[in-house]
Formats: structure tokens, sequence, C-alpha cells
């Protein structure tokens, strides 16, 4: 059981939410963390949905990495992720269509995210299938993290609401001459956000600082 | 570079670098019959007979991956497809519904039957086709010979619902539209769409814009007059104010009224009493650039 939670594993899972942060450190997922941040309930879905399938693609590929031919390992991969997310969607689509009504364009999404793909060959393919699975979730929940700290902002100052809770209407800042910044919803804000969190992070940080 | 531990197949040399040797030193096997391991791990475990390197296995085993990956797929989408058709159904419903200004209802099929009355079809001249039907009509197969028509009673009141299909900017977008029985009030919308911007084109779904067209008027003296337009006159009987930033969705918005407006106008003009009206033509033309900065989105 102490094998399950060694210090290695306890690694894989908690170093991706800051130190080896996906978004971040690593700058994989950039893509989809500008198309889906302008408001916090897609971006909260799209964490979470990238958690899970990180996760399922790390273990099903850390068992058979031993098997796989060594250069054709990223169509295998990419085979692996894409049945996956397929596998996915369709049984969301017969058991909770609302949830894959709102998916719809993330699903797609998932399969072209850099995380997965990055994941895959930097740590499940060397790995065994619980580190992998705990691999996955940590990056996972560092992506999620770093998207909702994105969307948070853009969707306050853009759009005036938190998961489209009219909070700038409630403390009443549109009758004293408040206007919304249409250009948070624009994807180049999310660059400038992230671009942020990432010198705040480095300033933190001096081992980031290169 | 990383420095990588190549081992011979055939005789068990191990070669420190970046890459496998051309020719083996001892035994003068070639380049491919070096297998990498792990630098880490002792001296390199004995592969179990076969050699995941080579061009047989590798088109073998991305064969089988395939097929096993397609016999998946395929099992999982015959075995819930007709679950799928259902729950599509069931979403169709609650659109239609949706557009009566009837919202989460729990169970979408008796709620359906209860307020649509028949689901007709007609053509362009407003002359019934068939009294049923309508509802089956696929999307590709709808044109001025094949126009699907919900009539439903709310409240004991006689509303027509109209479906819609159009292009927004990034991919479809559709919608229903319910009419009064004086064929020329909206009663209620709904808009959907399958990939517009958050926060900017997807708007169009929001209750917020939807209810901006309840209570206008579709038809001016026999043309079509409803239009969303920047800048539009709340005070004006057929335009809807647009929303900021997504120009290019509200154009499309304002040719799937067009189209589908012009498809049903014999069917709405023929409900209403002749009305004496200028005729004021409808400005489609909004083609300005996408970027407004202003931020209200609708009023």
């Amino acid at each position: 059981m102490a094998a399950l939670f060694s210090k290695k594993n306890q690694e894989a899972f908690s170093s991706p939410f800051l130190k080896n942060n996906p978004v971040t450190v690593q700058v994989l997922g950039i893509c989809s963390a500008l198309a889906v941040t302008n408001k916090l309930e897609p971006a909260i879905v799209m964490g979470l949905s990238v958690t899970v399938i990180v996760a399922m693609a790390n273990v099903i590929i850390s068992l058979i990495r031993k098997t796989i031919p060594n250069r054709i390992r990223i169509i295998i991969q990419l085979v692996v992720v894409a049945a996956l997310v397929t596998m996915v969607s369709e049984v969301l689509k017969a058991f909770a269509y609302d949830v894959s009504v709102q998916l719809s364009v993330y699903i797609g999404l998932i399969i072209t995210n850099c995380i997965l793909m990055g994941r895959l060959e930097a740590f499940a393919m060397q790995n065994g299938p619980w580190a992998s699975f705990l691999d996955g979730i940590g990056n996972g929940l560092g992506y999620a993290l770093i998207l909702i700290i994105v969307a948070f902002f853009r969707e306050l100052f853009g759009s005036g609401t938190l998961l489209n809770y009219p909070v700038m209407e409630k403390l009443g800042l549109y009758e004293i001459g408040y206007i919304n910044n249409g250009l948070m919803l624009m994807a180049p804000m999310a660059f400038f956000l992230i671009a942020c969190i990432i010198w705040v992070q480095r300033a933190k940080d001096k081992s980031l600082q290169e | 570079m990383a420095t990588k531990k190549y081992v011979c197949d055939i005789c068990g040399y191990t070669h420190e670098g970046s890459s496998a040797p051309d020719v083996c030193p001892l035994c003068k096997a070639t380049a491919d019959k070096f297998s990498e391991v792990a630098v880490a791990g002792a001296p390199a475990p004995k592969k179990r007979g076969i050699n995941t390197n080579s061009d047989l296995y590798a088109v073998f085993y991305a064969a089988v991956v395939v097929i096993i990956v397609a016999f998946l797929l395929a099992a999982v989408s015959s075995s819930l497809g007709a679950r799928q058709q259902q729950n599509i159904r069931l979403d169709k419903m609650k659109q239609i519904l949706s557009s009566l200004n009837i919202k989460n209802v729990g169970d979408a099929q008796a709620e359906y039957n209860k307020v649509v009355k028949s689901d007709a079809i007609i053509n362009v001249n407003g002359e019934s086709v068939k009294d049923n039907g309508g509802f089956d009509v696929k999307n590709d197969e709808i044109t001025p010979e094949n126009l699907p028509l919900y009539i439903c009673e709310v409240d004991g009141e006689t509303k027509y619902v109209i479906p819609m299909l159009g292009q927004g900017l990034w991919g479809g977008i559709w919608g229903y539209m319910a009419v009064n029985s004086d064929g020329n009030t909206i009663y209620g919308t709904y808009f959907s769409h399958s990939s517009e911007t958050p926060g900017l084109g997807a708007e169009i779904a929001s209750e917020k814009f939807t209810s901006l067209f309840e209570g206008k008027q579709l038809l001016d003296g026999g043309n079509v007059a409803l239009v969303v337009k920047k800048g539009a006159n709340a005070s004006s009987a057929s335009e809807v104010n647009a929303i900021s930033g997504a120009t290019i969705t509200c154009n499309g918005l304002n040719a799937m009224l067009e189209k589908y407006l012009e498809n049903y106008k014999a069917f709405l003009a023929a409900k209403q009493q002749p009305v004496e009206a200028d005729v004021e033509p409808a400005p489609a033309t909004e083609a300005t650039d996408a970027a407004v900065t202003e931020a209200n989105v609708t009023e």
C-alpha cells in the first residue's frame, strides 16, 4: 500500500499543479486555453473532461507501452485517444444528452489537446499504470486550474457575470458608469492573462527562470 | 544530447550514444538489429522473442489496434444508436416547447403531445400538403414544397411554430419561432447553434436575446420586416437589437429569418387581416467590422 503513494507517485500527482504546470511551465494546451475561457462554465467542463480523458489514456498507453513499436508510437497514441474521446461522447449522447449538448465542440477539442499527447509521450510511455493515472489526474487538474483562473477574469470583466450570475449588475456598478470590457472576450486577452500568470509564477519561483 | 543505450540483438554488444551505430563492431549487424534499453536499467532484459522494431511487427500491430478500435466503436455506436435517436427527438420537442415559452419540462414527450395539436406540412403558397409528419421531416428535406409547421395550443390560443436553419460564423444555427394566431406577432423564439463563440455569437441562444423578439411583427405590408440590426430602435415594431461583437452570427441570423419567413409568408399572410402600410425594404446589409468594442451585449 505504501508503494501506491510513494514519493515518486506523489510527485507525479502534485508537481503539475505549480512546479510543472502543463500550461504555464510545459506550455501545452494553450490553444484550448484561449478557446474555452471566455466563460467560467465551459472552462470548468473542459478542465474536468480533459482530466478524465488524460487519466484514462495514460493508463491504457502505460499498460501497452512495452508492446508498442517505437516508430509508430505517436499514431497508436492518437488512435487510443481518438477512440476514447469518441466513445465517451457516444455514451454521453445516450445517457446524458444535456451534458453532451453542452460539451459539443469541446469534445472535439480534447482530441487535439497537446497535453494528451505530451503526457502520453513524456510519462505514460516510461511509467507504470498507477503512476500514469496519477500523472494524468494531476496534469488535468493543473490545466483546469489555469483555465479557471483565466476564465474567472475574462467572464468577470468581459461579461460582468460569474457562472452566468450577474455580479456587476448586482453590485450596481453599471449605474455609476461602469462598462464591460469587450476586449476581454477576444482570444488575445487570454494570451495576456496566461502571460501574467507565468510572470507571477516565475517571479515567485526562481528555479523556473531561464 | 541525451545518452541512450543500444544493445545488439545478435551478439549483445552495448553501444552508448544518441542513436544506434550503423554497424555492430562485433558481429557487423546493421542498425535495425539494435534495440534501445533504459539507461537506468541494469543489463538489458532479454526481449521475449518478438522484436518490436521490425517492420512486420509494426504493420501487424497497427492493423490489430485499428481493427480492435473499429469493432469497439461500431459496437458502442450500434448498441447506443436507438437511445441517442430517442434523445435527439426529445431534444427537438424541448426546443419546440421552448419557443412556446414552455421551459424546463420534466416529461417533454407528454408535454409535447399536450401542446402540439398537429405537425403539418405546407408549401410555399401556404397550401396544406399533409396534416401529419412534419416532425419527421429531416433538416435537409426542408424545401419550399415541403415545409413543416407545428400547430400548437397554449392556454386555449392557437400558435404556429416555424422551424429555421441557417449558417452562423463557425457552423450551423437553427431555431423555432412561435407566431400568434394573427400570423404576424411573435409569441416566442428559440435559437441555438453548434459552435458559435461563447460570450459573443453564442449569445443568440440566451434568453436575454430571444426575449427581445417577443411581440415583434414579422411582416409589414406583405413583406418580411423582421430584422436584427445594430442600434435598433427599441420602439420599432420589427427591429431587434443585434449583439455587438457578433456581427457575422447576426448576419447569418438575418439571412435565416429572411429565408424562412419568405417561405412561410403566404401562409402567415393568409392568417392576418390585410393592413394598408408603407412597404419598407428589410435592410440585411450590416457588414461592419466584428470588432465592436462597446461592451453592452444587447440592451
